[in-house]
């Protein structure tokens, strides 16, 4: 057995008996924690199936901004718990047992399904690359071939954030968190955050030849957002300037659909020598939506657990 | 000779990671925890970016292991403080 394979077979293993601890965690807060390594050990599963793309967002979605509202839901539920939390048995139930297992079932026999060695519309990809203004595949489907269902996304994107705002009770999103951050974390977030906004723009910029893009770039700023907002640093966008960070990306696909519209051409048919640019155009915007996205689901959840500052008030 | 070393310093990097981890399921409160993941942390991961950086033979990835190393020590030692003092705060709090 070479090393690769044991090393695969360790994380498959590994992964199944996370997952099962994230479902018979003693406690609450465990179970949170067990499943934020489940996230980061996803991001290494991802990896070494070559998805380097995926593997970034899971690491920055599924283990990061996930463990962070989940953990920030945990304290809302439970103020000043800590971890003198009461240690809940639960029962498994055996209806969700029986559907979870019919749901397996079901997706083996659909892999079984697949057929082996098909190339599906690789090809076509390949062949349609040149034309597409970037060299990475992943980019041309999700910006060019397939943009409106990324278009779609963004949408949801948007109507999640919009939902969530409006079950939000009382104050907006222009308030800071009570109590100053201490030096150190000060230091630290003021060292960060222009990393973390180099970083990302560098991925941005990155989407169009190798693993990269909108998504992660937006995880990114998305964080350096949350970080930001933690340490109480100003200014705290305000209300309009909320609105405008949030549709950015998906009023940057429609106005580019619309001109591509009324000069004759079809939604998303982009002329093959400004497609580069337009491509890069949309990522930007997108990146911008769903980092301030990412940020407003934290800070308008945030904000239920209501202790809460508003607006002018000072924090310290 | 290089791969030897390389190797030499990610297994050290590995004794460290293995120390730190016995260190936090054995002792027995938070400071004592944080002592033993901060020396896993900053010295287990400096090793074994040492060996990776003499294996991968080239200065831009040397460079940016190096890199990552720093990020890793800023952000492990800002987490540790946070973590202390939260535990300083709730016992002078609350007397437990």
């Amino acid at each position: 057995m070479s090393a690769a394979v044991f090393f695969d077979l360790l994380l498959a293993v590994t992964l199944v008996a996370v997952a099962w601890r994230v479902l018979h965690a003693p406690g609450t807060f465990e179970a949170v924690v067990v499943f934020i390594t489940l996230g980061l050990l996803m991001a290494i599963a991802w990896a070494r199936l070559s998805a380097p793309d995926i593997a970034l967002a899971e690491a920055a979605v599924g283990a990061g901004l996930t463990g962070v509202l989940l953990l920030d839901t945990l304290r809302a539920l439970h103020p000043g718990a800590g971890d003198k939390e009461p240690v809940v048995r639960h029962h498994p139930s055996w209806a969700a047992s029986v559907a979870a297992a019919v749901l397996a079932g079901v997706l083996v026999l659909a892999l079984l399904g697949i057929p082996r060695d098909a190339p599906g519309l690789t090809e076509r990809v390949v062949e349609e690359l040149p034309r597409s203004g970037v060299s990475q595949p992943v980019t041309a489907v999700l910006l060019n071939f397939r943009s409106y269902d990324t278009w779609l996304e963004l949408g949801v994107l948007l109507i999640a954030v919009v939902a969530v705002l409006s079950l939000r009770a009382g104050t907006g999103l222009t308030g800071v968190p009570p109590g100053g951050a201490g030096a150190p974390l000060l230091w630290l977030v003021r060292l960060l955050v222009p990393m973390v906004v180099l970083v990302g723009g560098y991925l941005l910029w990155l989407g169009k030849s190798a693993a990269g893009g909108a998504f992660q770039a937006g995880v990114l700023l998305g964080a350096a957002g949350v970080l930001l907002w933690l340490a109480g640093q100003r200014p705290v966008p305000r209300e309009w300037q909320w609105r405008l960070l949030l549709a950015l990306g998906f009023a940057a696909f429609l106005g580019i659909g619309g001109v591509l519209m009324a000069g004759g051409r079809l939604l998303f048919e982009y002329p093959p020598e400004l497609a580069g640019t337009l491509i890069l155009l949309i990522e930007t915007g997108a990146a911008v939506s769903i980092g301030a996205t990412m940020a407003a689901l934290f800070i308008g959840l945030h904000f239920r657990t209501g202790e809460i500052s508003t607006g002018g008030a000072d924090d310290t | 000779m290089i791969a030897a070393a390389s190797v030499l310093f990610c297994v050290a990097g590995a004794v460290f990671f293995l120390a730190g981890t016995v260190g936090l399921l054995r002792l027995p409160d938070t400071f004592c925890r944080l002592h033993a993941l901060t020396k896993a942390d900053n010295l287990g991961l400096g090793f074994i970016v040492l060996g990776l950086a003499l294996d991968s033979g080239s200065w831009a990835v040397s460079g940016k292991l190096l890199l990552i190393w720093l990020l890793a020590l800023l952000a492990g030692t800002s987490a540790c403080y946070l973590i202390a003092n939260s535990v300083l705060a709730k016992r002078e709090g609350g007397g437990g």
